[in-house]
């Protein structure tokens, strides 16, 4: 159990900067999941934080205890890796075992860890194979097992569920879920995947570039974005972005479209400025297929380009101010292309940016 | 009218055939053959004196015979063993450099470029006792004054032989264990620094294993090569003074060759090849069995 302390933290590789001084409080039994696009930096980070590779500048803390120069062995951490990293020449209660044998723990108290971890993780049958004869999401088990056998500080994952198909994916995602809540230790979690972010975290920390873009809960990243690419990055479909100019409490969009400004940011915008208007697809929706918007809206007619059935909804493809914007039908029927619709627009949970920092103007 | 035609198969494989018999076959029974006659060079009348297993019972009561068969071993069972720990060491050395490495792995591989035969003359000359460069060095740094005699006393004429061939062999190992360094994963590396290995532990339990298939292969090729070792010891010492140097192969060529019994000679290569095989099929057990620990399959 501890906290993890991130102060400016930076990493060159000879000029290369790839982590530009990131800052960042993990409590104690938070599960801080580390999001962002290949090469943002959050593997290194996450590699910082386990000793595995040296920082080129800053502090990082765990518990109470700088661990900026200490190898890996003496910071008290487990870690999940992508390719599960197992040892092909131990049985998986080797495996299990091997950290507290290294440590030299007596035999007897190694076997109840083992057969602890292995109950926790319905591995008790696998206890005396080898990794090769094991299936990919028995061996990320595995790989699970060895991290908990040892009751670390901080549990290190980095992208275990990269490499298991889509349906495993789901299943282990729960499980670390579970896991978490059983152990209650202090998970640190790297993943591309915004889904896998926003169902297991705490806390997401978005990356983009070696920089933070926002920490938040997954709710207050999901619904208050500080930037566009925070906004198109956590959601699925990504965010719909408009551009426009302010005009006496509206947005004049291209092709004479206009949006009022949604409350919450007409304090913050003035006439003739240049902003992104940013729209989610769960607030777009045909009239009659569409959840009641009790507050503001607005409603417009759009041609639908194409449309991709997911069953309990079908997402439209239309077009809006002459770009492509992606819709919600709820309680779907079948949509021909080029059929034109009445949609609805829930303007209270609309988005406003600058259109030249991008930053969300609330 | 069709004439019988041969099966198609066996017409493909005729000249495979007829090469392995003209260049393996047929010497390999002659030489089996001949170990069971009194075939002497000088007397070629005597291949067709049969004298049945007298030549492998001869060997056999044969002293000489078994004390260059021990001698061979015991130079075996060193030589691979330093060789393997010395070029364990220098492949892990080779393998922490980043920048040269290309430079060092080439440099590392010049002694494999020598013929055995220079080799055994250039430490026939280092290891001279009036002008070579042990003696002169070991004297001028004051440690001695005598001329101590490497090439004539037993075990002194033994180690330097031991020397010579690990100088020229110690890349072989050094190549092949470097080239197994080079397929160790990553990631387990790293899985067991965080499990608390010191880089000893590292070492010791999961990079061995990944590159133990890796010396097995290097200590199969080598146990081959010092079993027949022939070159380096005819120079430096003949297998002399007074036989204190034999090998085996020392020994059957200069039974066949210069006394003239091929007979004799052939019944005691038989025996030997026997060694051989052993040591070959020991190191591919071993080898089979670490793979298997690594599920390589085998």
């Amino acid at each position: 159990m501890a906290q993890v302390t991130l102060r400016t933290v930076v990493k060159k590789y000879g000029a290369l900067q790839v982590v530009h001084g990131i800052d960042l409080d993990i409590d104690d039994s938070e599960f801080v999941v580390l999001v962002g696009p290949s090469g943002c930096g959050k593997s290194t980070t996450l590699r910082m934080i386990a000793g595995l590779e040296p920082i080129s500048g800053g502090e990082i803390v765990i518990g109470d205890r700088v661990v900026n120069d200490l190898p890996p062995r003496h910071r008290n951490i487990s870690m999940v890796f992508q390719n599960y990293a197992l040892y092909p020449h131990m049985t998986v209660r080797e495996n299990l075992g091997f950290s507290l044998k290294i440590a030299k723990r007596a035999q007897g108290e190694i076997d109840r860890a083992v057969d602890e971890a292995a109950e926790i993780l319905s591995l008790t049958e696998y206890l005396d194979r080898k990794p090769g004869a094991l299936s990919g999401g028995q061996r990320q088990r595995v790989a699970m097992g060895r991290a908990i056998v040892r009751h670390p500080d901080v549990f290190l994952f980095d992208e275990p569920l990269s490499n298991l198909d889509a349906k495993l994916r789901t299943q282990m995602r729960t499980e670390i879920k579970k896991l978490h809540q059983k152990v209650k230790s202090t998970i640190v979690y790297v993943t591309h995947d915004q889904v896998e972010a926003m169902t297991l975290a705490d806390r997401i920390v978005i990356m983009r570039d070696g920089h933070i873009e926002q920490i938040g809960t997954p709710l207050e990243v999901f619904e208050a974005p500080t930037n566009t690419f925070v906004a198109t990055f956590i959601g699925s479909p990504p965010m719909n972005l408009l551009e426009g100019r302010v005009a006496q409490d509206a947005v004049a969009l291209a092709n004479g479209i206009t949006v009022p400004v949604p409350e919450a940011f007409r304090a913050h915008v003035t006439d003739g400025q240049e902003v992104i208007l940013g729209v989610r697809a769960d607030n777009l929706m045909p009239v009659g297929h569409a959840m009641p918007m009790e507050g503001a809206h607005a409603a417009f007619d759009m041609t639908v380009n194409l449309s991709e059935p997911l069953g309990t909804e079908t997402l439209l493809f239309a077009t809006l101010a002459g770009e492509e914007v992606q819709a919600k039908m709820l309680n779907p029927r079948p949509v021909a292309s080029g059929e034109q619709l009445r949609f609805q627009l829930d303007l209270t949970r609309c988005h406003l940016f600058d259109a030249q920092s991008r930053q969300s103007l609330r | 009218m069709t004439r019988p035609r041969l099966p198609a198969w066996f017409v493909l494989l005729l000249p495979a055939f007829i090469v392995l018999a003209a260049v393996v076959l047929i010497p390999l029974l002659l030489s089996l053959y001949s170990s069971f006659t009194s075939y002497r060079l000088t007397r070629p009348e005597t291949l067709y004196n049969w004298i049945g297993t007298f030549n492998y019972e001869k060997a056999v009561q044969s002293a000489h015979f078994w004390s260059a068969f021990g001698r061979t071993v015991l130079l075996l069972t060193i030589a691979l063993n330093l060789e393997m720990l010395l070029g364990l060491g220098l492949a892990l050395l080779v393998n922490q450099v980043t920048y040269g490495q290309r430079l060092l792995r080439t440099i590392m591989m010049f002694p494999m470029m020598f013929s055995p035969l220079l080799v055994g003359f250039q430490f026939k000359f280092i290891f001279n006792d009036n002008v070579g460069l042990v003696n002169n060095a070991l004297q001028s740094l004051g440690l001695t004054n005598v001329a101590i005699p490497w090439l004539v006393d037993g075990q002194l004429a033994f180690i330097s032989i031991l020397v010579a061939e690990m100088w020229s062999s110690t890349s072989v190992f050094a190549i092949l264990i470097l080239a197994g360094l080079f397929a160790v994963p990553r990631d387990p590396i790293e899985a067991a620094k965080v499990d608390g290995c010191t880089p000893w532990q590292s070492f010791r339990h999961i990079t061995l294993p990944y590159i133990m298939p890796f010396i097995y292969i290097a200590l199969a090729i080598r146990s081959l090569d010092v079993a027949r070792a022939y070159d380096i010891v005819q120079i430096m010492t003949n297998g002399g003074p007074a036989r204190r140097t034999e090998l085996i192969w020392t020994l059957i060529g200069r039974t066949g060759y210069v006394d003239a019994k091929m007979g004799y000679a052939n019944a005691m290569g038989y025996i030997s090849i026997f060694l051989a095989i052993a040591f070959t099929i020991y190191f591919f057990r071993k080898l089979n069995a670490a793979r298997a620990e690594l599920g390589m399959g085998g």
